[in-house]
């Protein structure tokens, strides 16, 4: 039987892991080819990394590091982060990754997933969905993207549709409110997504215990649940530690 | 020693990391010529079939395998699209496959998985044998393996499938004559159960 997916969710930083919090500066948690052995060790079910940077600043993804992690890496591994182009895309791949994501640049021009997936394959190529609730004034659930300092008007549920409808692979729900919270996921939000397709779905964003992922994948049935500080962090005070396990509802029988 | 086909269709890298974890000795084949002592050749693939199939041809490798496989000491185990490539066509592209394993490479089709419809497969899923086979000797059956994938191989003959997965419905995950294996997971994304048949395929 297929099994919901636990998902270390790793952010890269000027070489280096952090940890953010609502998307703000992170704090430095490690060495990123440290982790990813750990990782190994501890035999996780899939690995997401997200350059952070790359957008905001306009640039190519770092090929030499995701190269480096892919090699390290025994479990499947996503990248995301700067990627604009299929020929990007197609580049990551052949590093060794199995899955690309893409946000700000699908968002701005839909027609690069349908690009991305007729390169790479529809089973490789993921769509992130960065989600902001608006304030009192402003309102709605909207779309959000270089590390959320940039607002749409795109409303989550209606994105998913056209990803669907331009080939994506699999729909990656960001919630940037719940970010380093560790409160739980935003569980109708992801109902929601769950709802307006029929791809894999990956959901990210508050987890805070293994209850929390638990929770989830009774919400929504078979799904992938990420997270960041669940996995990298201990204790009240966030001691960087990292750890990993899956709920009951997500393990070998 | 295990021979890693490097013909330009996805990276081989990872599988190259396992095999070198498992103390298992191996080259990288880069072009024809190097197959003429080869025992194990083992057939990535990552991507859309007929750039897979395209570019398998047009590197020689495709025929090198072929007249290898005619000496019957010699086993090929094809990963995920390089195991597609056993079969007789695809219905992801339109060129001819090697016809190794007789079947058909088909689409999961939503409307077959009523309980949870969701292409493409991806993730941890357990695999059930039909036929066991040394190919799967020890493999720890509740973890199973990584699958990631839209498409999936349909045998010609129940003979040749050695283990089924379900999705929705159930397809052929392990599949196999005598000496030509195909596997529709990624051993090199399995963690333990990877290694365990990478190896027992270097063992047959």
């Amino acid at each position: 039987m297929l099994r919901s997916r636990i998902i270390p969710c790793l952010l890269i930083r000027r070489n280096g892991l952090v940890k953010t919090v609502g998307f703000g500066d992170g704090k430095y948690v490690g060495d990123p080819i440290n982790a990813v052995r750990i990782f190994n060790e501890k035999r996780v079910d899939e690995l997401t990394v997200f350059d952070i940077d790359a957008t905001v600043e306009g640039r190519e993804p770092n090929y030499s590091v995701i190269r480096n992690l892919a090699a390290e890496c025994r479990m499947p591994l996503s990248y995301g982060g700067g990627i604009t182009t299929a020929e990007q895309a197609a580049k990551i791949i052949s590093l060794g990754v199995e899955k690309i994501t893409i946000s700000a640049a699908a968002i701005a021009r839909p027609e690069l997933i349908s690009e991305v997936a007729e390169a790479v394959g529809s089973q490789s190529t993921a769509v992130v969905l960065d989600v902001k609730k608006g304030g009192l004034l402003r309102g709605g659930t909207h779309l959000v993207t270089h590390n959320a300092t940039r607002r749409t008007k795109l409303d989550p549920v209606e994105f998913t549709r056209i990803a669907d409808s331009h080939g994506a692979g699999e729909i990656v729900v960001n919630s940037v409110d719940r970010d380093g919270q560790m409160g739980g996921y935003d569980l109708d939000l992801a109902g929601e997504i769950r709802r307006a397709t029929t791809l894999p779905m990956t959901v990210l964003g508050g987890a805070g215990n293994i209850g929390h992922m638990e929770a989830l994948i009774d919400r929504v049935g078979v799904v992938g649940a990420a997270a960041g500080s669940l996995f990298v962090f201990k204790g009240p005070y966030k001691a960087v530690l990292i750890s990993y396990a899956r709920p009951a509802n997500a393990s070998p029988r | 020693m295990i021979s890693i086909l490097d013909y330009g269709s996805g990276n081989i890298n990872a599988i190259a990391t396992l095999v070198k974890l498992s103390n298992i000795s191996y080259e990288i084949v880069t072009h024809p010529g190097q197959l003429a002592s080869a025992t194990k050749i083992l057939l990535p693939g990552v991507g859309a079939f007929d750039r897979t199939m395209s570019t398998f041809r047009a590197s020689g490798m495709a025929n090198a395998v072929r007249m290898r496989l005619e000496d019957r000491s010699v086993a090929c185990l094809g990963i995920c699209v390089g195991m597609h490539v056993l079969a007789n066509s695809s219905e992801e592209g339109s060129l001819e496959g090697m016809g190794l394993v007789p079947g058909q490479v088909r689409r999961f089709h939503p409307e077959d998985i009523p309980e949870s419809p969701k292409v493409p497969h991806m993730g941890w899923n357990t695999i059930e044998v039909h036929k066991p086979h040394p190919l799967l000797a020890g493999i720890d059956m509740a973890q199973g393996f990584y699958f990631l994938h839209s498409y999936h191989y349909e045998c010609d003959s129940a003979d040749d499938v050695i283990a089924t997965a379900r999705h929705g419905r159930d397809f052929d995950a392990v599949v196999g004559t005598d000496r030509v294996f195909g596997v529709q997971f990624h051993p090199e994304k399995s963690h333990d159960n990877g290694i365990r048949l990478v190896r027992n395929f270097v063992d047959l």
